[in-house]
């Protein structure tokens, strides 16, 4: 079973990815943004819980007519150096208003997890060999920001 | 006198807070990798972050000094920190900074950790972020200056710190800002370059300039907005860098930069693109609130200058001082008051370059001439603000005895360099044994006086550290089948006209790279009216006589 960090808690993943083996019969699917948008009305009629996996190049402003329907969205970092994620997620919170879950799927290490909980993603699923307890402790490596300029980090959402 | 309190920002509890535990996270990222957690290509993102290199012989360590201000304190440590854990100097580089190039990679945290104690540190002077914000070496005491730009990059430079959006950019991300028409701070070469004006009200804002850059593709930057007002600051930097960090090419590092974004959107579309995400945004985003601005600025206060007259300390004073005094000092705004250089660029030695010793014998002076404040120059030099024109003589000899009163600031020897071949692990050939050779050659000073300002900036490799292209003589390194050779360029300009030079014909080979700047200055001093500097002989008869002189075959055989 799939191990994620979830709102600072290690936690097993109660979803699935469309296609894995053992979604026959799970009620939580996360679809690719390419099969939302190809059999949307298959999936405006699913009854489970539905989730969207994202790529670096696609653009939130594309599917924020299914936010409503969204319980999670799956960013993709493909290696560290991928940036557009942070971009994503800021606008899926800030100026969409997003309150689902959004994590952060790939190359996802400790290193950069700060980054991306700042950004408003709440969960993350830890790239192979990634120390679960080390990435817990990462989301607390800075008690103080500049963005804004404060004393303290806000909770995270 | 008591304890100075230089007047630059000074940090709180929260400033603090972030360094110091942006060491402890870089002291567990070192050590992992040394344990072997983290792998080469992991850990390099976050090395370079903290600003470390690996290079050709040792580390490479690039202290960041925002917007080139320094108190006597720091340049102090920073000359304890360049004994203990280097080889005794430093290297001052065009953005401002000091490179230390000898430190081992396990003790690099510590010298971090040093830093902090003077609030200092090497964030983001390195990796695909938003780098060290430069300034106006003269902010602050040019008469020129509409308002002092050095707490709105000290604004900047907080923002972009650690920005959680923005740390990993398709590529790195210079910003400059200027206060005067005059502009110091080659800020048409960044990827933003922030002019300030005054709106109809008489309010402080910016005309905002984006897209220029040199490296591979020189292009200079294009005006993106005629005014922003001063609380829009933040957010309209943020619109810039998020259409940027969406739309920036990431597949190829050579086409990654914003300039190639912008040239290939046309600036009237990426205008457009960047307005639109401003106005989307600009709601949420955060803004620049007037009592954080008035904060920042009250550090920058002017320091407690006496009523003094202006003076003529070279009346009467020994000619080896009037050179200095005319070429190495510049007119302040305060009466009795002038800006004195410290040149970095003593026939000799490479540009740029500083012992520990002289880094803390230039904090004595600067607690005693000039309230306890340095900065270091986009020419990599160093200068003394607000010197009292009485005090000149006396800093020239002392100065004089640290070897760091030659009186070439603007001439010919005072040349940029990066650090090449010797040091940087991307150069394709040598730049300070080429600096060494315009040093002899062009040792006899009546002579460089004679020439006037002629900048030359000498770069070992396409990606332009030592700004060539923006030189009025530009020298480039390039490996010709193992063998370096250089490219020479004529006509660039970055100060008040920002122009590209233009190559005069194939390279010629190290050993003629003085004999070539020879032949075209001589073109200069024949060709010249009166007065006329070097670059606007260059403009008006172009480069065709220049070369003609440089290939012509008899020279060659000479």
């Amino acid at each position: 079973m799939r191990k994620l960090l979830r709102q600072r808690e290690i936690v097993t993943d109660d979803w699935h990815y469309l296609g894995e083996e053992s979604t026959l019969g799970s009620d939580s699917l996360i679809v690719p943004l390419a099969e939302l948008r190809d059999n949307s009305a298959t999936w405006r009629a699913w009854q489970g819980r539905l989730g969207v996996r994202i790529g670096p190049a696609d653009r939130v402003e594309t599917f924020t007519a299914d936010l409503p329907r969204l319980a999670v969205v799956a960013i993709e970092f493909p290696a560290p150096s991928e940036g557009r994620g942070y971009t994503q997620a800021r606008l899926l919170r800030n100026r969409y208003g997003f309150k689902g879950e959004i994590r952060a799927v790939g190359l996802v290490k400790q290193d950069q997890i700060f980054f991306m909980s700042r950004c408003g993603i709440d969960a993350f699923e830890l790239a192979p060999g990634e120390d679960p307890e080390a990435a817990r402790h990462a989301l607390h490596l800075f008690s103080v920001s500049y963005q804004p300029r404060r004393a303290s980090l806000p909770e995270l959402s | 006198m008591g304890p100075i309190v230089p007047a630059m920002y000074q940090y709180d509890a929260i400033d603090q807070a972030l360094i110091e535990q942006r060491v402890a996270e870089f002291r567990d990222q070192t050590r992992r990798f040394l344990a072997g957690q983290l792998s080469e290509d992991e850990f390099r993102p976050l090395r370079l972050r903290n600003g470390l290199y690996i290079q050709r012989h040792a580390p490479m360590l690039r202290i960041s000094i925002p917007y080139g201000l320094l108190s006597s304190a720091q340049l102090r440590k920073l000359g304890d920190i360049s004994r203990r854990y280097d080889r005794g100097y430093g290297h001052f580089t065009t953005r401002q900074n000091l490179q230390l190039n000898w430190p081992a990679l396990d003790i690099v945290p510590d010298i971090l950790a040093e830093l902090a104690t003077v609030q200092m540190h090497a964030i983001q002077t390195s990796g695909n972020c938003v780098r060290n914000v430069t300034a106006d070496h003269l902010a602050g005491v040019s008469a020129d200056e509409l308002d002092d730009p050095r707490p709105y990059c000290e604004i900047v430079r907080q923002w972009a710190t650690l920005h959680p959006e923005f740390t990993y950019l398709p590529r790195k991300f210079k910003i400059a800002v200027t206060g005067a028409p005059d502009d110091r701070a080659a800020s048409e070469v960044h990827d933003i370059g922030l002019h300030m004006r005054r709106g109809a009200d008489g309010a402080v804002g910016f005309e905002v300039l984006v897209g220029g850059g040199l490296g591979r593709t020189p292009i200079i930057a294009q005006v993106i907005r005629e005014f922003l007002p001063l609380q829009d600051l933040l957010s309209y930097l943020e619109a810039i860098l998020r259409v940027y960090n969406q739309y920036g090419r990431r597949d190829n590092i050579h086409k990654a930069r914003i300039k190639i974004l912008v040239k290939s959107l046309g600036i009237a579309k990426f205008r457009e693109e960047v307005e639109a995400e401003w106005r989307a945004s600009r709601d949420t985003a955060p803004r620049l609130e007037t009592a954080e601005v008035e904060r920042v600025r009250a550090f920058f206060k002017p320091p407690a200058y006496e009523k003094l007259q202006d003076i003529d300390p070279a009346a009467a004073a020994s000619p080896e001082f009037q050179a200095w005094y005319r070429y190495n000092t510049r007119s302040h705004k305060v009466p009795g008051y002038r800006v004195a250089f410290i040149s970095l660029k003593p026939h000799g030695k490479p540009p740029g370059d500083m012992t520990s010793e002289q880094m803390e014998a230039v904090a004595a002076l600067a607690d005693r001439y000039s309230f306890g404040l340095v900065r270091a120059t986009h020419n990599q030099n160093l200068l003394l603000a607000d010197v009292r024109q009485q005090d000149l003589q006396e800093l020239w000899m002392e100065l004089r005895r640290l070897e760091l009163a030659a009186p070439n600031i603007g001439t010919l020897t005072d040349m940029i360099a990066c650090p090449g071949l010797d040091f940087c692990s991307l150069a394709n050939a040598g730049t300070l044994n080429i600096a060494a050779q315009i040093q002899q050659r062009f040792d006899d000073f009546d002579y460089l006086y004679d020439l006037g300002e002629i900048e030359i900036k000498i770069s070992g490799c396409m990606n332009a550290c030592g700004h060539h292209h923006v030189g009025h003589i530009g020298i480039l390194g390039v490996d010709k089948h193992g063998e370096e050779w250089y490219q020479i360029t004529l006509g660039g300009s970055v100060n008040g006209f920002t122009a590209l030079g233009e190559v005069i014909g194939p390279s010629v080979r190290q050993s003629e790279v003085a004999e070539t700047i020879s032949r075209i200055v001589d073109v200069y001093r024949e060709q010249r009216r009166e007065e006329e500097p070097f670059i606007d002989t260059v403009r008006r008869i172009g480069v065709q006589p220049f070369k003609e002189r440089v290939y012509a075959k008899t020279a060659a055989a000479a």
